[in-house]
Order: structure tokens, then C-alpha cells, then sequence
């Protein structure tokens, strides 16, 4: 990783009639970053990256990509760009290498470039064997990397990824970031957005959108510790339908739910709720077994930052 | 069967053509189109068929009938030529589409045995017009003598069975005033119900496949039958509203009599809305895919309603063979049903024939559309 | 035991030779959420397909409610729910509309079937949109939707195939909060993941592999089957980090994330010293290695890679 920004977006703004959908947003990745915007459906992260594959003209403000202007030099910023979602658009009636080959005729791939990248994109999505299957018959994790093959054929210095991992099982994911963070070694700037927890994780730095707006921005760590208000407890009970009855009224709660067999409370900071919330649940009848506080996830921190809004969002028309 | 689930069916199913602009398109307009679009624009008549006569006699007689082709608004007699070649040239060249040859013995012929025959050559190119033109002749030459005959010779494509002497048809029958609209249009309603029943049917069953909700009703206790019964219901009620749409429109726009009656009209549509529901049902259980079940659909109702049903061509001036494989297709009994409901003033007891082949075909196909979904994913 | 509303004995599937489910046998008791995880293909919504009766089985017994589900599917389908993937709901008819459809189904009385609509869209937050189009709703709602439709007759047993993709974190958790309800009602609930953090929420887990049972239990027995520890050293470039140490002797996995490595070791007392090292050798920063709480998804990731290194060998 160097310090050279490779995609600079400053005071962002993107109106559609009287809705803004991208609100003053400002950030900065460095090359081989992986940078994640995360936010709810709706919160504006695909309209920042249409503006950033030159697709949608800005309202106001400015955005350069590898060091050319989205809305002047849109041209420029496609040949150096790669775009891949979990919708992509692979053809499930073409073998895989029939896909790779359609999407380097696309991007202009020829000559010796052609069969070295494509031998290349074989090789890392790991379907050295079965070109010749149809892409349809392909497993959810091959297709995957399959994808991520043809985005990148043509060697981009920016990578866009689109919720590139929803729906694949655990194993394919982690092979996926590795690729990822390879890339990334590499030198390729790479943003992703999403609103999985586990795709943000693999982010060196993240950025938080809701409603246009980016409300929080550091690395996963630094989120989760200041994006949660109070303190979180994990708490084993019986019975615990009771408990989290009882719990809710308990003083200093500031939200309580059941997670598997045991109850996840937040409690207002500054509190001793060790001691405090065993004598409460006794006074109605519930046995504490177990509590301890807990550190918080990605997403107890999306949730806190984003809940009540996202609660009412409608979606859009 | 289970009364609420059924009924539960059918309000789903027309709860969603009503929300469907491209159902409604096809329960509304589509039979308009299709009408105003055969009514006008396909329509078969052609007048002004240009005409060379060779006429070897110059007889009165051979004037007289030269004549009643003159006063006919369907021929102008454009040119007389005096060789039969130059009748050959001109019917080859495209300057005529009919060329009448009238013998050196055609008032010998016709006083002796009270028979005679004119030759008349047609430009086969165009399969429907010539047979068109043969009609109109036909008529022509029968109004002026009923013994007189034509003998007919094709250029192209009629050559084979051109010989044969035409029998007076159908269409002058009942349809005295030859004016095609009145042969045609009673027949678009078979077209109509063949084409909008079998489209929406047909994608009634792929529709939940490809929505993924057909999973979670194989999942509930909702029987095949339940499902089947339920889809179809609403659909026999549009089939029929539309053929009341089409028969209001034949006759207030089109001026085509409706001499029979209205109860044979309903129960035959009736008869034919389950055979094509079943068929459009089953293409849909066997497709599993919109797309697809549509393409059966059109090819499996539409091709053999509207080609060989009788609709437009008449089924007695096809070949052998072809007249043979007509009696196999459903849509000619409903269209022959329909003709003789519109003009020939028919009313039930009049279309035995015509109802118990069609009472089969609903026997039949009903039987094996309800066999042909079964509750599995399989 | 009386309170095992499902019992899977021996379940085999075969698809054109193909083995989905392979001699599978579970149970689900009255009252708990029953995970099934697994990765692509390892015959999760195979599984579901068959306890819902929509899908025949090749092998094996499956009683849902002490009906024998392959032999009478019809028998069992009035207590039963099943969500698929795509959820069915029927995008062109609104809300209610999709409620009253399933309600009519399932031959809920009217008196019932307002109550419990009443109930289930207050729940989910959704009695604003009664008259929206489902095809109108947002993913998580259309979920929750989904979800009202298949518990408007009172299922004994809730099958759900994948409930929470594509929803976000807050409709998430509103789904699990109304599945937390339904426990409490004493329904059972079988729900298949990919997401292994959903999988903590679960009372049981069937891990599931290429068709075949890896793990049944609890996720804290099988957070014990991974030997060893997890540690996590934050660092602003963990891929460095990795490179450095990934393969080790005593290195089980190591699996750099935006902002930290996760590396699991056989023996975190004896291994300390020798990942500093290896750190060190990288020379990138970072901070003081710490020992966490095995993920549901480390062990996994463990599981599976044990399994296809045996198979590979």
C-alpha cells in the first residue's frame, strides 16, 4: 500500500428532482486499499458508484478516479475501472472460458494479453479442468470468482465491488477476500459496498451511509468502539421469554433481545450491571446463569447508528 | 374439491389479470384488434381483378357473358386479345390475374347439351387471390347460365388440381351477397378464443414457477384439481365475455346477420374455451417457463385454428389429405359452429355434429389436464 | 421422546445419480430454532423441500408431528409452513390480499385469520402498508411478509430456506425477534443459513456437507471441536501479516480482515512467541496478539477444510 489517493470524492452531491440521494459526501482511498460503503438499501451507495463509473453526472461537487474527472473524462475512468456484483451478469448458457472470452472482446482484450489473461482468470478462479462446463452448472462460489475474473481481465486499477459475496457459503467467501486482498497487494484500489457485516470486516477502512450521508468513517475496530452507546451484555437466563420481559423495564436498558439461548442488553454507560441486573431479574423471578459484557459486532454498530431510521425507510418508488 | 380453496384460487387468479397491463391488453383489445384487423385489413375481397378475354366465338352468347364479367365490380376486363398465347404472355407478365377463354363452339355446346364450358386461366402466384378470382367467376358465370362451366387452368403454383371443375361453394350459399367479411369474421371468434385463452392459460401455471411461488402451493394442502379449477374459472368467464365483445362488434360494426341463437352460441364457445383452457394448462405444466408455454401456445391453437379450421380458407377447396387432417383439428367443428350460428341461423339441435365432436375433444383434454400436474417438485 | 416434533432417520436423496442427502438423521424438539448450515450444495434446501412434502425422498423416514411425511405428504402440509428462497408471495397482489390468500388455503376461519393479521403485521411493523403491493415492499420486508403468510394458520413446524439474504441488519433482527415469539409459543423452527453469525442464534445446529451430517448440537459444543485458540493482532496491513505466518507449523489458519488478523493455532502459549517472530520478519506493525471467542464461522471454515483435505489425500 502507498499513500497516493486513487479515488479522491469531494463534496459529493446527487439530486434527483427534490430527493437528494447523495448529500456532501467527502473520502479519500488510497491505492490497494480496500475501502467499504456501507449502508441499508437505499442509503445512496450505488448512486455514488454510478457517479464514479461516470454513469451519473454529479449534481455538485467533484470525484477523480485514478486521477481522472467522473464527469468531464468519464471515458478515461471506464477503461480503467472493473465492476463486479452478485447480480453479475454472466451468461449461464456460455461454457466459462465462452464468458471470459465475451467479456475481454468487450473490454478490448487481444492478442497475447488474451490468452495470458484468460489463462490467468482460469488459474485464480480455481476452474482449471472445467472450462468447458456451462457457467449455469457452476457452483455459487465458482460463478463467483468467475465474475470476478472477467471484471478484471483487462486489468483495472480500480475495482468496484457490489455485495460481491451475498449468498455464498462461508468457505468460497474466505477464498474470495483472499483473492481480494491479493489484489489489493497488488496495487488495485478496490470499493466495496455493501450491508453485509461480514464483506465490511474484510475492509481496511469503512465508510458508513445512511440517507446520502456518511455518518461514521474509520477501520472496522475503530467503529465498533464508538458507534455503540452503553455497554453490551450477554446474559444467560431462565426462563427467558421472562427475562426479556422483565428486562425491559430494568433501569439504565437501553434495548434487550434474545440471541440463541441467552439475551443480548445494551446498558446505558457508566453503570454496574453485573451486579445491578441479577438482583433486578431475581426480584421477578429469573435466574441469572451467566452474564458478562461482550464486545460489539459490525453490526451492533450499523444497527445503533442506522436502526430507527432504517426501521421507518420505505423503500423506494 | 375444496370450495374456499378454489375460490381463493380464482380471486388470486383475477386479482392479477386485472393488475396485469399485458393481460388486459389481451383480454381487451386483442379480440378488437384482431376483429377491426381481419374485418378490414385482411380482408379477402379484391375487386377490379383485372382480366384479358380470348374470346374465339364472338357470338352473342360469348358477349352476353363477357358482359355480366364487365358489369361485375369484382373484374374489369381490361383488354381482348385475339391468340392464346398473348393471354398466356399477359397472365405470365402480371398485366392480368385472370384470363377467360371462351371456345369457338360455346353457343353450339350450350344449346346441344345444356352444358358448356368456359376456360379460365388464373395467376397461381397468389394462392388467395386466385382462389378469390375462381370464386367470383364462378359466381359470375352462374348467375349468367347454371349450366355453364369453367374449366380451370392454373399458371404456377394451382397447376395440379386446377382441372377440376370447381363445385359452386360454401360462400355462395349462405353468404349470397359474396362479400368475404361475413365468411371471415364469424370465424375471428374462434380465433380470438383460441389466442387469448391459450396466451393466458398457458402462462397461469409457469407464472407461479418462474415467481417461485409454486413451491410454497405445492407446500399447502391445496389440491392439483383445486389449483387447476381455480385458475381456469376466470378464465372461461373472460373467454365468454369476450365472444359476446366479438359478436356485438361483428354485427354492430361489421353489419354480419346473427340469424341463430344466442344459447347454441354461448354453449359451443363454452365447449371450446375448455379445450383450449386444457391445452393452454397442460402446455404450462410441461413448460414450467412463460416464454416458452406462449410459444407452444400460439403454435398449438392459433397456427391450426387459423389455417386449417375453415376460418379463412375453405376446408372443401383443400386437398385430400389436408381436408383430411382438418377433421382432427378442434377449432374447425367451433368455426364451422359458428358460421352456421351467424349466417345459416343454427341453433342447438341444428349442431349435433359439431358438439359432439367437441363434447369429445372436452372429454378428452379435460381428462388429461387434470392428470397432468402433480403436486411435486419433481 | 414426545416433545421431538421432527425425526429424520437415514434420509438419502439422489438427483440423476447425484447424492444430495446422504444418510442423514436428526431431530428437532417442540420449541427450538434448529439451524442448518452448510455450504453451496450441501443439500440444505433439499432437506427443507423434503420435510415440507414438495420433494420425494429415495431413503429414510422423515416424521413431521408422528406422520410419516414420505408416505402421506398431504397428511402433514395443514401443520406445516415452509418459506422457500424466493418466498412466495405473489408481487401483484397487495399485503393483505397475499394474507387472505394463504389464510383461504389453509382454510383459517375469518375470526381467526383477522386476529392473527392484525398480530402478525403489528409484529413486523408492517400495518402502514396493508394495501401496498407486496412487489412494492423493500427485501426485508417482502421477507417479513413472507413470513406473516406462512404462520397465518399456526404452524406446528416452520421450515425457512435462507430467510435473511438480502435483507439488512435491522429487518435481521426484527425477523429473529418474531422466531424468538414463535419459540415461545412452542413452534419449532428448522432455518437454513449461509451466514454464520445467524447460526449463534440458533438453539441447534446440523452442519451440513455434500449431503452428509458433520456436526449435531449446540453452538457452544461446536465451538469446542476446534482445536486450540483464536487470536486477533490488529494491524493496518494484516494481508502482510498472513503472508508471514500463514502455513506454519502449529498455524491452523490464519485469515487477514480489514483491520486485523484472525489466526488459529494449535496451542496459543507455544505459538506466541513464534508469530512475533514471524511478524516482526514482516516488518509491519502491530498490536499485542489477544485471545477471542471462536466464531461460529472459524470453526466451520475449520470443519470443512479438515473434511476436504481428507477427501484430497
Amino acid at each position: 500500500m502507498n499513500d497516493v489517493p486513487s479515488i479522491v470524492v469531494d463534496q459529493l452531491v446527487k439530486r434527483f428532482g427534490a430527493f437528494t440521494a447523495v448529500n456532501q459526501v467527502s473520502f479519500e482511498i488510497r491505492s490497494g486499499e480496500i475501502f467499504g460503503l456501507l449502508g441499508p438499501n437505499g442509503s445512496g451507495k450505488s448512486t455514488i458508484i454510478r457517479m464514479l463509473c461516470g454513469l451519473l453526472t454529479p449534481s455538485s461537487g467533484s470525484a477523480t478516479v485514478v486521477g481522472f474527472d467522473v464527469a468531464r473524462q468519464a471515458e478515461d475512468v471506464r477503461r480503467h475501472i472493473g465492476y463486479m456484483s452478485q447480480k453479475f451478469s454472466l451468461y449461464n448458457d456460455l461454457t466459462a472460458i465462452e464468458n471470459l472470452q465475451f467479456f475481454a472482446g468487450l473490454y478490448g482484450v487481444k492478442g497475447r494479453a488474451l490468452d495470458e489473461r484468460i489463462a490467468w482468470a482460469i488459474k485464480m478462479s480455481g476452474l482449471a479442468g472445467s472450462e468447458q462446463l456451462l457457467t449455469g452448472e457452476l457452483s455459487g462460489g465458482w460463478k463467483q470468482r468467475l465474475a470476478l475474473g472477467c471484471a478484471v481481465l483487462h486489468r483495472p486499477r480500480v475495482l468496484f465491488l457490489d455485495e460481491p459475496t451475498a449468498g455464498v457459503d462461508p468457505l468460497s467467501r474466505r477464498q474470495f477476500w483472499e483473492l481480494i486482498h491479493q489484489m489489493s497487494r497488488e496495487g488495485v484500489t478496490i470499493l466495496v459496498t455493501t450491508h453485509y457485516m461480514d464483506e465490511a470486516e474484510y475492509c481496511n477502512r469503512l465508510a458508513l451511509i445512511d440517507e446520502g450521508r456518511i455518518v461514521e468513517m474509520g477501520t472496522p475496530t475503530e467503529i465498533k468502539q464508538t458507534a455503540v452507546k452503553g455497554d453490551l451484555l450477554l446474559i444467560e437466563c431462565s426462563p427467558l421469554g421472562g427475562g426479556l420481559a422483565a428486562i425491559k423495564q430494568a433501569p439504565g436498558v437501553i434495548d434487550a433481545s434474545v440471541f440463541g439461548a441467552a439475551l443480548h442488553v445494551v446498558v446505558s454507560a457508566g453503570r454496574d450491571p453485573v451486579t445491578e441486573l441479577p438482583a433486578f431479574l431475581a426480584g421477578h423471578d429469573v435466574r441469572v446463569g451467566r452474564i458478562e459484557p461482550i464486545s460489539p459486532s459490525l453490526e451492533d454498530a450499523f444497527v445503533s447508528l442506522t436502526g430507527s431510521r432504517a426501521l421507518s425507510s420505505e423503500p423506494p418508488q | 374439491m375444496n370450495l374456499r380453496r378454489t375460490a381463493a384460487m380464482s380471486r388470486k387468479e383475477f386479482t392479477q389479470i386485472r393488475r396485469d397491463p399485458h393481460s388486459l391488453i389481451i383480454v381487451l383489445f386483442l379480440p378488437l384488434i384482431q376483429i377491426l384487423l381481419l374485418g378490414y385489413g385482411a380482408r379477402l375481397d379484391a375487386n377490379h381483378i383485372p382480366v384479358y378475354v380470348l374470346d374465339q366465338e364472338g357470338s352473342q352468347d360469348s358477349q352476353a357473358l363477357l358482359k355480366a364479367f364487365q358489369a361485375s365490380p369484382y373484374f374489369d376486363v381490361i383488354k381482348a386479345v385475339n391468340n392464346y398465347h398473348a393471354l398466356v404472355r399477359a397472365i405470365d407478365a402480371d398485366q392480368c390475374k385472370l384470363g377467360i377463354v371462351i371456345p369457338w363452339n360455346f353457343s353450339e355446346r350450350l344449346d346441344d347439351a345444356g352444358r358448356t364450358s368456359v376456360q379460365a386461366i388464373v395467376d397461381g402466384t397468389d394462392d388467395n387471390s386466385a382462389q378469390l378470382a375462381e370464386g367470383y367467376a364462378q359466381a359470375v358465370v352462374a348467375t349468367y347460365a347454371s349450366n355453364v362451366q369453367l374449366e380451370w387452368f392454373g399458371r404456377h403454383g394451382l397447376a395440379q388440381d386446377a382441372s377440376n371443375p370447381l363445385s359452386v361453394d360454401y360462400r355462395t350459399w349462405f353468404n349470397e351477397d359474396l362479400e368475404s367479411k361475413n365468411f371471415i369474421i364469424p370465424g375471428t371468434v374462434a380465433l380470438v378464443m383460441a389466442l387469448m385463452g391459450a396466451l393466458l392459460s398457458s402462462l397461469t401455471i409457469a407464472r407461479e414457477w418462474e415467481r417461485g411461488t409454486m413451491e410454497q402451493l405445492i407446500a399447502s394442502p391445496v389440491t392439483a384439481l383445486e389449483i387447476m379449477v381455480g385458475k381456469l374459472v376466470p378464465y372461461v368467464g373472460i373467454g365468454l365475455l369476450d365472444a359476446a365483445l366479438c359478436a356485438v362488434f361483428a354485427v354492430g360494426w361489421f353489419g354480419v346477420p346473427f340469424r341463430g341463437g344466442l344459447g347454441a352460441f354461448f354453449f359451443t364457445t363454452i365447449l371450446f374455451l375448455i379445450v383450449i383452457l386444457g391445452i393452454g394448462y397442460m402446455i404450462s405444466v410441461a413448460t414450467k417457463s412463460q416464454l416458452g408455454a406462449s410459444q407452444y401456445a400460439v403454435l398449438v391453437t392459433l397456427l391450426p385454428t387459423s389455417m386449417l379450421s375453415g376460418f379463412a380458407f375453405p376446408i372443401d377447396q383443400m386437398p385430400a389429405p389436408i381436408r383430411a387432417i382438418t377433421y382432427l383439428v378442434y377449432s374447425r367443428y367451433y368455426v364451422s359452429a359458428l358460421k352456421r350460428i351467424f349466417l345459416g341461423g343454427a341453433g342447438i339441435n341444428d349442431l349435433v355434429p359439431e358438439i359432439v365432436a367437441m363434447t369429445i375433444y372436452a372429454l378428452v383434454i379435460g381428462f388429461f389436464a387434470t392428470r397432468a400436474f402433480h403436486k411435486s417438485l419433481q | 421422546m414426545s416433545d421431538e416434533i421432527v425425526q429424520v432417520d437415514g434420509l438419502t436423496k439422489r438427483f440423476a445419480g447425484v447424492v444430495a442427502v446422504d444418510n442423514l438423521s436428526f431431530n428437532a424438539r417442540k420449541g427450538e430454532i434448529l439451524g442448518l448450515v452448510g455450504p453451496d450444495g450441501a443439500g440444505k434446501t433439499t432437506t427443507l423441500r423434503i420435510l415440507a412434502g414438495v420433494l420425494s425422498a429415495d431413503a429414510g423416514a422423515v416424521l413431521v408431528a408422528g406422520q410419516d411425511v414420505l408416505v402421506q405428504p398431504e397428511a402433514v402440509k395443514s401443520r406445516i409452513s415452509y418459506m422457500p428462497q424466493q418466498f412466495g408471495l405473489y408481487e401483484d397482489l397487495t399485503v393483505t390480499e397475499n394474507i387472505r390468500f394463504y389464510a383461504d388455503i389453509f382454510e383459517v376461519s375469518r375470526t381467526v385469520r383477522q386476529q392473527r393479521e392484525d398480530q402478525l403485521l403489528e409484529a413486523s411493523g408492517m400495518s402502514r402498508f396493508r394495501n401496498r403491493l407486496a412487489g412494492q415492499l423493500s427485501g426485508g420486508m417482502k421477507r417479513k411478509l413472507g413470513i406473516a403468510c406462512a404462520l397465518i394458520h399456526t404452524p406446528q413446524l416452520l421450515l425457512l430456506d435462507e430467510p435473511t439474504t438480502g435483507v439488512d441488519p435491522v429487518s435481521r433482527r426484527e425477523l429473529w425477534s418474531i422466531l424468538y415469539s414463535l419459540v415461545f409459543e412452542g413452534v419449532t423452527v428448522l432455518v437454513s443459513t449461509a451466514y454464520l453469525d445467524e447460526a449463534e442464534r440458533c438453539h441447534r445446529l446440523l452442519l451440513m456437507y455434500q449431503g452428509r451430517r458433520l456436526f449435531f448440537g449446540t453452538p457452544d459444543e461446536l465451538k469446542n471441536m476446534l482445536p486450540g485458540a483464536v487470536l486477533s493482532i490488529s494491524s493496518p496491513d494484516p494481508q502482510a501479516l498472513q503472508t508471514a505466518v500463514a502455513g506454519e507449523q502449529g498455524i491452523l489458519s490464519a485469515t487477514a480482515m480489514g483491520d486485523t488478523l484472525h489466526v488459529v493455532v494449535d496451542d496459543p502459549d507455544r505459538r506466541l512467541a513464534q508469530l512475533r517472530a514471524g511478524f516482526e520478519h514482516a516488518g509491519v506493525p502491530f498490536g499485542e496478539p489477544r485471545r477471542i471467542a471462536a466464531s461460529v464461522e472459524d470453526v466451520f471454515v475449520y470443519v470443512i477444510s479438515q473434511q476436504e483435505t481428507q477427501q484430497g489425500s
